[in-house]
């Protein structure tokens, strides 16, 4: 059974229509209803090509932060064989907000990092909602250091609300771990991809996103702050996070525009949640083809890129 | 409607409004609420002169009292794209920027300059809170990567004063990335070999405090300074209870590790010069009037005026 967001309501009454009606059927069997049915899957269905045609970038906020929506440990599972996940930062903790370890992608070993935020109450907790703290970044820095070390490329998948605003987290020192991150990302001499999978809130995504190589899924966003938080600065009012959304440019389409991101993945039809398989295929597919272009250059290059990309970004804007 | 109401009286009261009290010759402190004068509260670096509280200071203001003789060379910063995203709240983001730029008289929100602290040759940075909250924009990562090319150069030290509500949410994924900008102008300074000190000032906090202001060989802070990610309003949201009193403070961060020093604005200039001079191997700091120049003092100024990059000396 698929949560609905608000804007889907239409679509709930109209699939939920279809689906009492053939559980009438299934009770009554004179009764004939293949051809309504029929006719409201078909309205549904033209519904949804509505709906997502031109969602708007709070309704892509909505979609990104969908409960059922694949996360880092889904993708992991379809993409990746012999997964050995790697724990602690070797200081303090293991922070279940981050997973990562050593796994083969088509058979390369790769490190692969990312946040989980957990898909059922108990697990969401447990990840806390995939909000990490500093030893979530330090466990990432110390197996990049390693990927480093042994020349295997790193692969982080980027789903976060942001870094974990805890008093623990502060006292641990949440900024130096999310600065030494980033700063890791830029040093390693192997290829470093980066996948926007659903959010990647601010600090918390840069310090895994800053990479050769950045992509986003077609209806994930990437953002400074979450529009609710900037809905409350700017406007003073939480409620205008529909306006907020809009002006931060926050949208996979527009941060291609900028350069910030390197390639959109696209996404099933009414998201990844509704059609996971297609949506792993798209990810799989856009990961081999950005792997591919990054082998065969050594580290220094590696390195230089990486930078210059960061230096350049930030030249081109958007049309009014 | 005599000629006194009409002509004597006005007479009178512009002679009196003529002799205009000029207004800010008395600043009430922030902390204790003494009034200060303002002179007395400038030289002392706007520290107040009771309780010893820091109080803002412009860029401009701060390098005049830490460079020798109140003397230095502005770096040039590129310009950033205008407005990039088109950003609109209740307002327009140039027009903000322009209301910005009348009220704290400055361009942008952070200076570069280059001069002698100490005789020490140095380049410096300094975040101006007073303008749109010393939000790190485009141009505050240009003056950062301008600043550590500028001290790579020159072959010098790269002193940085950081104040920040956070970055700039006009700029949007703009802003957020000069967090990795500003990251590559920090190794760029420890590939030269070049040391990278921060002072820490009220308030640094989010992404300027999770980029280049944890990035520093030292880290020092000033007095009671606020130096968070998240800000203690955000944190008592989310975890529904009181934080302690003094969290987050440059104090605390000193006792968690994440500071090297807490030093009073009046005793930074020299703190800065004995730490820079140290690490780029030159001798101590003269202090007092110089000896004529020549015999061993001049071996001494050679050490500074030559300022030869470390990285050449291994």
């Amino acid at each position: 059974m698929t949560q609905y967001l608000d804007f889907e309501k239409p679509l709930a009454e109209i699939e939920g229509k279809a689906e009492e009606l053939r559980a009438l059927a299934r009770a009554n069997e004179e009764m004939d209803v293949a051809e309504e049915a029929a006719a409201l899957d078909a309205k549904a269905a033209q519904l949804l090509v509505d709906l997502y045609k031109d969602l708007t970038p709070w309704r892509k906020c909505q979609v990104a932060r969908h409960p059922e929506r694949p996360h880092c440990r889904d993708y992991i599972d379809a993409l990746f064989t012999e997964y050995t996940p790697l724990a602690g930062d070797r200081n303090f903790a293991d922070d279940l907000a981050v997973m990562g370890g050593l796994a083969r992608f088509n058979d390369q070993p790769v490190v692969v990092i990312g946040h989980e935020k957990g898909s059922d109450t108990k697990a969401r907790i447990a990840h806390n909602f995939g909000m990490a703290r500093p030893e979530g970044y330090r466990k990432a820095i110390r197996l990049m250091e390693m990927a480093g070390r042994f020349g295997l490329p790193v692969v982080t998948l980027v789903d976060t609300a942001g870094a974990y605003p805890g008093k623990g987290a502060e006292e641990r020192g949440q900024s130096e771990a999310i600065a030494r991150s980033t700063e890791m990302c830029l040093k390693i001499g192997v290829p470093l991809i980066s996948i926007i999978i659903g959010e990647g809130g601010s600090g918390g995504a840069v310090a895994f996103a800053t990479a050769n190589r950045v992509a986003m899924l077609e209806h994930s966003i990437y953002s400074v702050i979450s529009p609710e938080g900037c809905a409350s600065i700017l406007w003073k009012d939480a409620e205008k996070m529909r306006e907020a959304a809009e002006a931060l440019r926050l949208t996979a389409q527009n941060l291609r525009e900028l350069a910030v991101v390197d390639r959109v993945i696209p996404e099933p039809l009414g998201g990844a949640h509704r059609d996971a398989d297609s949506a792993f295929s798209a990810v799989r597919a856009a990961l081999a083809e950005m792997l591919k272009e990054l082998s065969g250059k050594d580290a220094a290059e590696l390195v230089k890129d990486r930078r210059q990309k960061f230096l350049a970004i930030g030249s081109k804007g958007l049309p009014a | 409607m005599n000629w006194i109401t009409n002509y004597v009286r006005p007479r009178i009261n512009s002679i009196f409004s003529r002799r205009e009290v000029p207004e800010n010759l008395w600043r009430k402190c922030d902390e204790c609420g003494t009034m200060l004068f303002h002179r007395e509260l400038s030289d002392n670096l706007n520290v107040c002169n009771n309780c010893g509280h820091h109080m803002h200071i412009s860029p401009r203001d701060r390098f005049t009292a830490l460079f020798d003789g109140g003397v230095f060379t502005e770096v040039a910063v590129p310009e950033p794209l205008a407005d990039p995203l088109k950003f609109k709240d209740q307002k327009k983001y140039p027009d903000r920027m322009k209301a910005a730029q009348k009220k704290a008289g400055e361009k942008e929100a952070m200076l570069v300059a280059a001069g002698e602290i100490g005789r020490t040759p140095i380049v410096a940075a300094a975040q101006d809170f007073s303008f749109m909250g010393g939000s790190m924009g485009m141009y505050v990562g240009n003056a950062i990567i301008a600043a550590a090319e500028e001290a790579v150069k020159l072959g010098r030290p790269l002193i940085l004063f950081s104040a920040a509500g956070g970055a700039r949410m006009q700029e949007g994924i703009l802003s957020l990335m000069q967090m990795p900008r500003t990251t590559v102008a920090v190794q760029m300074l420890k590939e030269a070999g070049l040391p990278y000190i921060v002072v820490l000032t009220h308030p640094t906090t989010g992404g300027v405090t999770a980029s280049y202001a944890m990035l520093g060989d030292v880290h020092i802070s000033e007095p009671n300074a606020l130096i968070c990610f998240a800000g203690p309003r955000v944190i008592e949201q989310t975890i529904r209870e009181k934080l302690p009193e003094g969290f987050q403070r440059a104090e605390y961060l000193l006792d968690h590790g994440m500071l090297d020093r807490v030093t009073p604005r009046t005793e930074m200039r020299n703190e800065l010069i004995t730490i820079t001079r140290m690490l780029m191997g030159l001798p101590p700091q003269i202090v007092g009037d110089l000896p004529a120049p020549d015999g061993e003092a001049d071996a001494a100024n050679g050490g500074n005026d030559a300022a030869p990059a470390p990285s050449a000396k291994g």
